[in-house]
């Protein structure tokens, strides 16, 4: 299989709520927000009301949209719209820099290049007015300086 | 007073693979009443019910399942966790009985998901555009599958461990051996690891062959006090232990892609049952995927966590090995109506009866069941015997 991408048409779409409105709200402006405890120090997504941990309200932080494929699957059968246009596809789980994980859709790679520590950035597509999408790419190899 | 024994005392399956004549009601239904003949107890001393469909539009939604089948419990149970609730069921219904809240406690199960998803295509299909609430809404948009969220847990035991889609398939040509043996099984032609490896890849690293089949079909357990056993038909099967762990929910939270709950619920189990991993001579693991039944072998102790692969491959699940596994075909070749915990627990008390004919498991003494539901998140293990000791 050749390189993959996938496009947003038809894809389920987010309920935003009085907590994923404002992760939602940040993906718009390109920016991928994990929580962190004030208190226990937790990081958590997907975003709660309350720390997992030791229950206190937590506050928002912004990762550097960096991560490693910690674990992912090759989606070969699905019949469900819009998603069986772009089988075979990617769905991998990021385990991003800051330390919690992400679930998303790694593009613009060969499926079949997809592997367990792939580094990989992020990547948005706007969804709805309200709601852009992360997807993930291969992190370009550092240009040196030398 | 003498301490009140939990055992199991009556056992019901409805028609299965393929029933177009029943619906999921008639499923429940059907199992109810041969769970009655088997047991020989009369419908009016059940005073406990326990099912686990949840949505109350349902035709067979908890309260609605116990009107129409006459019952008025004292002791109700709706707990609804997929694949293991059944297996939850026994460990609540274990402490009621304990407890003195109730004498008899009938569970039962239908699902009509072969016949719906046959004729009515549109049957589970998603709408696209959907709105999509809660915590669902960060992974929905990835279009993940189910069987994707099991291929994920398998991508990283053989990242770790180095397991093999050919050690996996140990573990379907164990099941489609055993379902050879049932003449109910949905498919029985023996299968051969390069058969497993070579079907079609459904998401990587699962092979078509590494996942169960859909089916119809439904079933009923009687549990009640040793002391009322006594007078009915069958031999009591002791409830030893009986244990449930969490780890997540969805599939995008699992703390261990290659640690399931089980470990913490068989440990709570065994510890209760005062036996060993070494003790058992028959699991009913539940095998939604291979993978789901490695992880549970590695997490419940009866091999190393990584080793599972090696182990499977030892021929220890088969029947005349040291652990016969699924002896009724289990998910991967007999049946799986959704949720199928509770065929774990027929075929386990089966095997302790010494009732189960060409598949029996000779002198088998203790069984152990584990359901898993969820994503490999919400595990329920139960440990039977044929005596308390």
């Amino acid at each position: 299989m050749s390189i993959s991408e996938m496009g947003v048409e038809g894809r389920p779409v987010p309920e935003l709520d009085p907590v994923s409105k404002h992760y939602w709200e940040a993906t718009t402006r390109g920016e991928l927000l994990v929580q962190e405890c004030p208190s226990c120090g937790t990081r958590q997504f997907y975003p709660r009301a309350l720390c997992k941990m030791c229950a206190k309200t937590p506050e928002w932080l912004k990762t550097a949209g960096r991560g490693k494929v910690h674990t992912f699957s090759i989606v070969r059968q699905n019949g469900n719209e819009p998603f069986k246009q772009w089988l075979p596809y990617a769905v991998v789980v990021v385990e991003l820099e800051e330390g919690p994980r992400i679930m998303g859709n790694l593009v613009g790679s060969d499926v079949d290049d997809v592997h367990i520590g792939m580094e990989v950035s992020v990547d948005f597509v706007p969804l709805t007015d309200q709601a852009s999408l992360p997807f993930w790419r291969a992190t370009a190899p550092a240009v040196s300086d030398g | 007073m003498s301490a009140r024994v939990p055992v199991i005392a009556g056992v019901g399956l409805s028609d299965y693979p393929k029933a177009p004549h029943l619906d999921a009601v008639g499923h429940h239904v059907l199992a109810f009443q041969r769970m009655l003949d088997d047991s020989g107890l009369e419908k009016k001393e059940i005073d406990g019910y326990m099912t686990a469909q949840g949505n109350f539009a349902a035709p067979d939604n908890g309260g609605t399942m116990a009107e129409y089948l006459g019952i008025d419990p004292r002791y109700y149970d709706g707990t609804a966790v997929g694949g293991s609730t059944f297996e939850l069921y026994v460990q609540h219904a274990a402490a009621a009985i304990r407890d003195g809240q109730c004498e008899a406690i009938v569970m039962t199960y239908g699902s009509d998901l072969y016949t719906q998803s046959g004729t009515n295509p549109s049957f589970g299909a998603k709408q696209p555009g959907e709105v999509v609430p809660g915590a669902l809404q960060y992974e929905s948009p990835w279009g993940n599958t189910l069987i994707g969220a099991y291929a994920m847990a398998a991508q990283r035991h053989m990242y770790e461990y180095g397991t093999t889609s050919e050690q996996l398939a140990e573990i379907a040509v164990a099941c489609r051996m055993h379902a050879g043996l049932n003449p109910n099984a949905q498919y029985r032609k023996p299968l051969t690891v390069e058969d497993v490896v070579n079907s079609r890849m459904i998401a990587d690293p699962l092979h078509m062959l590494d996942c169960c089949v859909v089916s119809d079909g439904g079933g009923a357990i009687l549990i009640t006090t040793e002391e009322r056993a006594k007078d009915l038909k069958q031999p009591p099967i002791y409830i030893l232990g009986a244990a449930a762990a969490q780890t997540h929910w969805n599939i995008g939270q699992m703390p261990d892609y290659t640690v399931t709950a089980a470990a913490r619920s068989g440990e709570k189990a065994f510890a209760q049952a005062g036996v060993r991993p070494e003790d058992i001579d028959t699991v009913q693991l539940y095998d939604s995927f291979t993978i789901t039944a490695l992880l549970m072998l590695e997490d419940l102790g009866f091999c190393k966590k990584g080793e599972g692969g090696p182990f499977v491959q030892t021929g220890a699940l088969k029947l005349g090995g040291a652990l016969p596994l699924n002896t009724d075909g289990g998910a991967l070749s007999s049946c799986h109506p959704g949720m199928r915990g509770i065929f774990l627990l027929a075929e386990a008390t089966r095997q302790l009866r010494h009732q189960a004919g060409d598949a029996q498991v000779e002198g088998a003494e203790l069984a152990l069941a584990c359901g898993s539901g969820g994503w490999l998140s919400a595990m329920g293990t139960v440990i039977l015997g044929r005596s308390t000791s």
